[in-house]
Parts: C-alpha cells; sequence; structure tokens
C-alpha cells in the first residue's frame, strides 16, 4: 500500500472547553479526490484547516508523506504549504481589489512571474469559469456564485498540488454545483492535484470523489468508495445520506 | 479568598503582558517589512491618499477653529494685563508645541484610525486575513507596513497645516476681528517660534503617527480575540481602538513634553 500523502492519527483539538475534534485518523492519497462528508459543526472545516496550518492540533499526528510534521524543517513545511491551496467556505474575498486582482494576488506576491504571464494565467482562469467581463467588477458587484468561482479560480491560479475546498458549492444553483463539480473532476484529471472536498452535496459528491470519509462526533465513522457506502450497514452512514436524523 | 485575589491579580498581569508582547511584536514585524524587498508602493500611495489627503478637509477645519478659539481666549486673558500684542505668539507656540499635534493624531485617529481598525476587523471575521496566511503572504505585512508608512509621511504634514490654518485662525479672531495690528500679530508669530519649537511638535507628529496606526491596526487584527467575531465584535475594536488611540497620544504627549522642555 502506497504511503499516504496525508494522514491524520488521532488528531484532536478544542476550542476553550469545546472538544471539536476527538481523535481523528483518515489517509489522504496522492492524486486522489477525497471528500469529507458530516453533518455542520462536527469540525470538518477544523480538519481541513490542520492541513493548511491554520489551526494547530492539541493532540495526535499529522504526517506528511509518513514524517510528522511538527518534526519536518521549517524549509521542508513551506515547501508542502506552498503547494497547498484553499478554498473558503465564504470565498474570503479582497473587497477592496476588483476581480482580477484578487484572482492575481497570490501570483503578484509571491511568484516572480512576469507581469505578462501573470495576466495570461489570470484571464485563462477568468475564462475558464465563465467570468469573462468581470475583471474590473470588485466582489460586491458579483452574485453568491460568481463570487464562488473567483474563488476557485484564485485557489486554482498558482497550479497547486493539494487544492483543498471548504464547500465549494454552498449557494450555487444546480447548474452551477454541477459545473464546479465536473470542473474540480476534470483540473484534477488534467493537473493531477489532490483534492479534499469538504461538501453536503449528498448524493452528487459520490459521483466526483473517489472515495468519501464521514465525520461524526469527532472522530472519522467511515471511510470508503462509493460502493462501499452503498453496501454499508452504518446506521449513523445510512441515516445521513437519507437525511434522516438519528 | 487570598488565594483566588492573587490568582486574579496574575491572570490579569499575564493577559496585560501577554498583549504587551503582541503589539510589540505586530509592531516590530511591521516596521522591519518596510525596508524588506519588494517596497509596496502602490499600497502605501494609496493609504497615504486615505490617510493624508483626505483628511485634509477636516483638519483644515478643526485647525482654523482651533486657531480662532486661542485667538479669543488669548486675547480676552493679555488684554487684562496689557499684553495683547503679544497674542501671535501665545497662538503659535501653543499650536506649534502641543494643540497641533495632539489634535491632529485625534482627528486622524476619529477619521482614518477608525477605519483602519473597522476594514482590518471585518477582513478578520471573513478569513481575509487566513486567505493571505495560506497564499503564503504575511497579513501584518499586507495590511500594517503600507498604513504606518502612510502615517508617518501624513501625520507631520498634517500637523504642519494644522498649525498655519491654526495661526491663521487667531489672526482672523485677534487682528480682523478683534483689532489687534496684523503686523504685529505676525511679527510675534515670526520672532517667538524657534527651530526647536518646530520639530518638537514634528518629533510628536512622528510619535503618535506610531502610535495610532499601531493600535488601530493591531485592534482590528485581533478582533477575534478581544472582541469576538461578527459586526458587534468589530464594532466594539473600532470604539475600543479609537479610545486608546486618543488616550495614548495624551500620554505620550506628556512623556515627550516632560523630556523635551
Amino acid at each position: 500500500m502506497a504511503v499516504p500523502l496525508i494522514q491524520f492519527i488521532e488528531v484532536a483539538k478544542s476550542f476553550g472547553t469545546h472538544r471539536v475534534l476527538k481523535g481523528i485518523n483518515l489517509s489522504i492519497y496522492k492524486g486522489e479526490i477525497i471528500a469529507i462528508i458530516g453533518k455542520s459543526g462536527t469540525g470538518k472545516s477544523v480538519l481541513l484547516k490542520h492541513i493548511i496550518g491554520l489551526v494547530q492540533q492539541d493532540s495526535g499526528q499529522i504526517l506528511i508523506e509518513g514524517e510528522p510534521l511538527h518534526k519536518l524543517p521549517a524549509q521542508k513545511i513551506q515547501s508542502f504549504q506552498k503547494e497547498l491551496s484553499y478554498m473558503f467556505q465564504e470565498n474570503a474575498l479582497f473587497d477592496f481589489l476588483n476581480i482580477y486582482d484578487n484572482i492575481a494576488l497570490p501570483l503578484v506576491e509571491n511568484s516572480k512571474f512576469p507581469k505578462a504571464q501573470v495576466k495570461e494565467k489570470v484571464l485563462s482562469r477568468i475564462e475558464q469559469l465563465s467570468l469573462t467581463g468581470t475583471q474590473e467588477k470588485f466582489p460586491a458587484q458579483l452574485s453568491g456564485g460568481m463570487r464562488k468561482r473567483v474563488a476557485l479560480a484564485r485557489a486554482l491560479v498558482t497550479d497547486p498540488k493539494i487544492v483543498l475546498f471548504d464547500e465549494p458549492t454552498t449557494g450555487l444553483d444546480p447548474v452551477r454545483k454541477k459545473t464546479v463539480h465536473s470542473m474540480i473532476q476534470e483540473y484534477q484529471e488534467k493537473f493531477g492535484f489532490t483534492a479534499v472536498i469538504v461538501s453536503h452535496d449528498i448524493p452528487e459528491i459520490f459521483n466526483v470523489a473517489q472515495r468519501i470519509a464521514m465525520i461524526d462526533d469527532g472522530v472519522i465513522r467511515f471511510e470508503g468508495t462509493k460502493k462501499d457506502i452503498l453496501d454499508s450497514h452504518s446506521k449513523i452512514l445510512n441515516a445521513f445520506v437519507s437525511g434522516e436524523d438519528i | 479568598m487570598l488565594i483566588k485575589f492573587i490568582e486574579k491579580i496574575g491572570e490579569t498581569v499575564i493577559e496585560i503582558l501577554e498583549t504587551l508582547g503582541r503589539i510589540v511584536l505586530f509592531f516590530l514585524i511591521g516596521s522591519v517589512n518596510i525596508f524588506v524587498l519588494p517596497f509596496q508602493w502602490g499600497k502605501i500611495i494609496d493609504h497615504t491618499w486615505f490617510v493624508g489627503t483626505k483628511s485634509i478637509f477636516v483638519i483644515a477645519l478643526t485647525g482654523l477653529f482651533t486657531g480662532m478659539v486661542l485667538g479669543l481666549q488669548g486675547y480676552y486673558s493679555l488684554v487684562k494685563f496689557g499684553s495683547e500684542a503679544a497674542l501671535g505668539s501665545a497662538v503659535a507656540l501653543t499650536l506649534i508645541r502641543e494643540l497641533g499635534p495632539v489634535f491632529t493624531a485625534i482627528m486622524i485617529t476619529a477619521r482614518a484610525g477608525s477605519a483602519m481598525t473597522a476594514e482590518i476587523g471585518v477582513m478578520r471575521i471573513s478569513e481575509q486575513i487566513d486567505a493571505l496566511k495560506t497564499m503564503h503572504i504575511n497579513p501584518v505585512r499586507f495590511m500594517f507596513t503600507p498604513r504606518i508608512v502612510a502615517a508617518i509621511i501624513s501625520f507631520p504634514l498634517l500637523t504642519a497645516l494644522f498649525d498655519v490654518i491654526g495661526i491663521l485662525g487667531g489672526y482672523i479672531s485677534g487682528s480682523v476681528m478683534l483689532g489687534i495690528n496684523r503686523y504685529v500679530y505676525m511679527d510675534t508669530v515670526i520672532k517667538s517660534v524657534e527651530l526647536s519649537d518646530i520639530n518638537g511638535g514634528f518629533y510628536k507628529a512622528l510619535v503618535f503617527s506610531i502610535v495610532v496606526t499601531t493600535i488601530c491596526c493591531y485592534r482590528g487584527y485581533y478582533t477575534h480575540l478581544y472582541s469576538g467575531f461578527g459586526a458587534k465584535g468589530v464594532s466594539l475594536s473600532t470604539t475600543n481602538a479609537v479610545v486608546q488611540s486618543c488616550i495614548f497620544v495624551l500620554v505620550f504627549d506628556y512623556i515627550i513634553t516632560f523630556f523635551t522642555v
């Protein structure tokens, strides 16, 4: 079995007295699309934020290609984090920058690309995400769906190796949802990045992700393929998938 | 009971030290980044426009009325001793040494400082600061560094403007309205003001620019630590930033005056 790209071992995290993660065990493999499902407030976003370093675990370990993250030299951590990209649930677009500058920001601030190359990359993402004509507008002037696509464009503009999607389709109509899902699939096939998607889109996400993990009460209750879900006898999983409260 | 009391004092002291440590670190990271390439010229110009140019009207208006009030009050005090001829000197020195830098700092805090806290606070609660981190952009360099440079440029210039218009306000009250000879007024201004007075005012303006920008940006940046998330958190941070900036401007004013007089 291949060494997981990212592995959570008994990761726990509390905020004050509230224990959000109680011992997460999860493996994420290189080049796969894995979806994390679960009820709201069960710590799915917190789990993603551990990967990108926005949140540090209280206990447990996160391994990167088999090596504990906290033992890696700073340079290696930095180069790992530079391969990551994060799409926020609420988009986190900058109100004072227009759409072009929002998408170009990670390239302008970090890379040494010449201006022409930045422009080419940004315009290509704008076109691929059907955002043509919005370059000069500001986020507040766009619809919720368009803002989502801008956030997606910004997440993909750096050609990352791992992309973390925090509910990428929340607030989108069914047509746009389908577009975003197909785009994630298409880009993943094209660029071969690893995608971790936190999603509530059931059952649509089962057609996008190669593996699905379900988080409940701070632990992973299920990890497997779409077929495994259909074959599963887990009460919690089946109730969640069919939208029942148990 | 006693142990709990001591524990409470200990907690408070630790909290104060932690806050001080965070402020100092925040300021140091922001200031060191002024000299880190590439320089953020575009952002510095934008913020100088916002902090400096857009404050000109409010500073001019405040300066004018402060000078006019000083002229009026000064005249009626000096006339009792037959020294109304010294009005120009009294108005100019009061403005240049004290009121110019302090009022300018307070007015900029109210106009631009509050906006800094609110803007950065909203960025915090809407995860824009986290987004910067995920893009490997130093948020302190991105948000605080250009603002502090803009403030260092703007505060002394606006203080100078306040002083000049304030002296003109004193002239309107004293000479135009109350009849003091205009040549005498201007002559006492020129003769009484020394370079050390002007420099002292500028030193204060420089210190105030650092104090106000650091407090306002810090409060916005750490909105979630002190005031919680949400619109209420941002409004509370903004209020605290303005109140604390004004208090610290007055405290530093006293300290600088004490050591330079």
